[in-house]
């Protein structure tokens, strides 16, 4: 059995030198074939098995907190569109509700449905993704290929409803930029219907295949308590058997009146045992949540208007004179994702602006993952958060307990000890380093 | 484009052998790297024409780089261009490869990647279409075999 950890012994264990006299040290990354994104692990490995692991980002970190000062709101709503390509509605659903709560500006009832339609789309095209990549990480290709077919019509979907396959620039402060029209109803029914009627063959494949629950059941373990005391979020937290969901915690948009519910193994009748196979479990009963959710919002849609500010000057001036502060939750389909923004009048551009993507709470629950698993599990035990580095990347340093300032400029400082408050009442001190440093003078 | 065009486009620049491609990140935002992986799966397929990605850049004859330079990855950029094998092709995938994009003004972004290595085939968009990263590995295709019959440099 393995021993409970707890963050702060994890970050002094992260201080010492290699936990074993007969340990080999192997670096994995940054450019490494697992994942496309830039990050290192450091594993400590004995024989077979991990005894160590650190973990280095940085290395797609972009400052967009920082270019975000720079420019007004409607370039920081396409910036923020672009911190993740996958998550691509999550990010500027969560600003728009930090800026309208800031501007106070009211949303139409309609807007709110049509929000909740796209971010749901999202969610079943991330987590087929998500899937199709978990396959191909077991070794079973034909699994990848299988499902990244599936997963084109929603994408075709969305892009009938947006315009884009990816990055489909809906929501806008006070409203969407686009409407679902009554004649695009039958086309959603359609793919809805396409996608209940794969939800059988999804579980024979991943939940009834021998080979995948061998390589699954009991590999990359998260137990109920490490996931509450480390701060885990998304399917990774209800994995473990933490009812935690924003849109039945803190419901915004249209969730209120669709009565979400967080999802864990125990809706499908299994013991919570916290494992990879058991976040494959909550990823497909969500891909069926989303699609009752879409069904509903399609009944239940009233009709109206779809905008507050229809003309862009409007938006901005009204923006311009608005003073306050604001935080944006939304349940992305890694976790929940917060913005935080401050406003000040007479400034275009945010004073503050602060993001905290789900991958950088799902980092810490990766230490108690990997500790005793084979070096073999180490791509699907890596991919079983769903990790998206490039969200993750906001330069936050917190080492040992002990904060290390890595900014010069004072702004930016006193920027950070504002939203640090916030994000240390979420989460763990995360084990990063100095993003901004480190490029020419370390080695690959 | 068709498969029979495609094919014949293919033959009809000489390359003897599949061409195999690698694929970097320099710090994009996983958009156009999921629109590469879609390119590769059963939809548009190009494992059909012999394009296959590969897990090293010594084994590529094309580096398919995406996202704005950062700079930690500018050095690993260069490494990794030194280590893929004359003759090789650069494509630069999406508007921030291409161009930078939106991200500029910024302390960690050192602009597009012709900054730091020599690019061949520009893919603009946010993300380009899988169809479009077709259509670049093609024209990367003509550009790698006039480099392969010794007429550029």
């Amino acid at each position: 059995m393995r021993e409970k950890v707890k963050p702060e012994e994890m970050a002094e264990a992260n201080e010492r030198a290699p936990a074993c006299s007969t340990c080999f040290e192997v670096p994995i990354g940054p450019i490494h074939p697992a994942l496309k994104e830039g990050i290192r692990f450091t594993f400590w490995i004995e024989g077979e098995r991990i005894r160590k692991v650190d973990i280095r980002p940085g290395f797609m970190h972009r400052g967009i907190e920082f270019m975000g000062t720079k420019r007004n709101l409607i370039q920081v709503l396409y910036l923020a569109e672009r911190i993740c390509g996958i998550c691509s509605i999550s990010h500027p659903l969560a600003i728009v509700q930090a800026v309208e709560q800031a501007a106070g500006i009211e949303v139409p009832p309609r807007a709110q449905y049509i929000r909740v339609i796209i971010g749901e789309l999202e969610r079943i095209h991330s987590h087929l993704l998500w899937a199709g990549v978990a396959a191909h990480e077991l070794g079973f290709d034909t699994l990848l290929h299988y499902v990244w077919k599936v997963r084109e019509p929603v994408l075709d979907l969305l892009e009938d409803l947006t315009g884009n396959r990816i990055n489909y620039a809906i929501p806008i402060y006070g409203g969407v930029r686009r409407d679902v029209p009554p004649e695009k109803y039958p086309v959603l029914k359609n793919a809805l219907r396409y996608y209940r009627s794969l939800v059988d063959d999804f579980v024979n494949f991943f939940l009834r295949d021998p080979s995948i629950e061998a390589r699954t059941r009991g590999v990359g373990v998260l137990t109920r308590e490490e996931a509450d005391s480390l701060c885990a979020v998304g399917p990774t937290a209800r994995a473990s058997g933490l009812r935690k969901d924003v849109r039945q915690d803190w419901p915004y948009f249209a969730y209120p009146d669709l009565g979400v519910r967080a999802i864990t193994p125990e809706d499908m009748g299994l013991e919570v045992q916290g494992d990879v196979y058991d976040r494959i479990v909550v990823r497909l009963l969500e891909v069926v949540q989303s699609i009752e959710i879409i069904e509903r919002c399609l009944e239940e849609m009233p009709d109206g208007e779809i905008i507050a500010f229809p003309k862009v000057a409007a938006l901005l001036a009204h923006l311009k004179k608005a003073e306050g502060e604001g935080i944006g939750r939304h349940e992305a389909p890694r976790g929940e994702v917060i913005h935080y923004i401050r406003l000040q009048a007479d400034e275009e551009a945010p004073v503050v602006w602060k993001v905290k993507a789900p991958t950088y709470s799902n980092l810490m629950p990766w230490y108690p993952m990997f500790r005793d698993q084979e070096i073999a599990d180490i791509p699907i035990v890596a991919a079983s958060i769903d990790p998206c580095i490039c969200c993750m990347e906001r330069v936050q340093i917190v080492r040992g307990g002990r904060e290390e300032t890595l900014w010069k400029e004072q702004l930016l400082e006193l920027s950070w000890a504002k939203t640090r408050r916030i994000v240390r009442g979420l989460g763990p001190s995360h084990v990063t380093r100095r993003a901004s440093r480190g490029g020419a003078d370390e080695r690959r | 484009m068709k498969r029979t065009e495609l094919l014949e486009r293919l033959k009809l620049s000489g390359l003897k052998r599949a061409l195999w491609v690698y694929h970097l990140n320099t710090g994009g935002c996983n958009g156009c790297d999921i629109e590469i992986l879609a390119a590769l799966t059963p939809r548009y397929d190009v494992e059909r024409f012999g394009i296959k990605l590969v897990g090293s850049p010594r084994h590529a004859d094309v580096l398919l780089v995406t996202g704005t330079v950062t700079r930690p990855m500018y050095e690993r950029v260069k490494r990794i261009y030194a280590q893929t094998p004359d003759p090789k092709v650069v494509i630069a995938i999406g508007g921030c490869a291409s161009t930078s994009g939106v991200f500029y003004e910024s302390y960690n972004v050192l602009g597009p990647v012709d900054n730091v290595i020599p690019v061949d085939v520009y893919v603009p968009g946010c993300p380009p279409r899988p169809e479009a990263i077709i259509d670049g590995v093609v024209k990367a295709v003509a550009k790698l075999e006039r480099l392969m019959e010794g007429k550029e440099g």
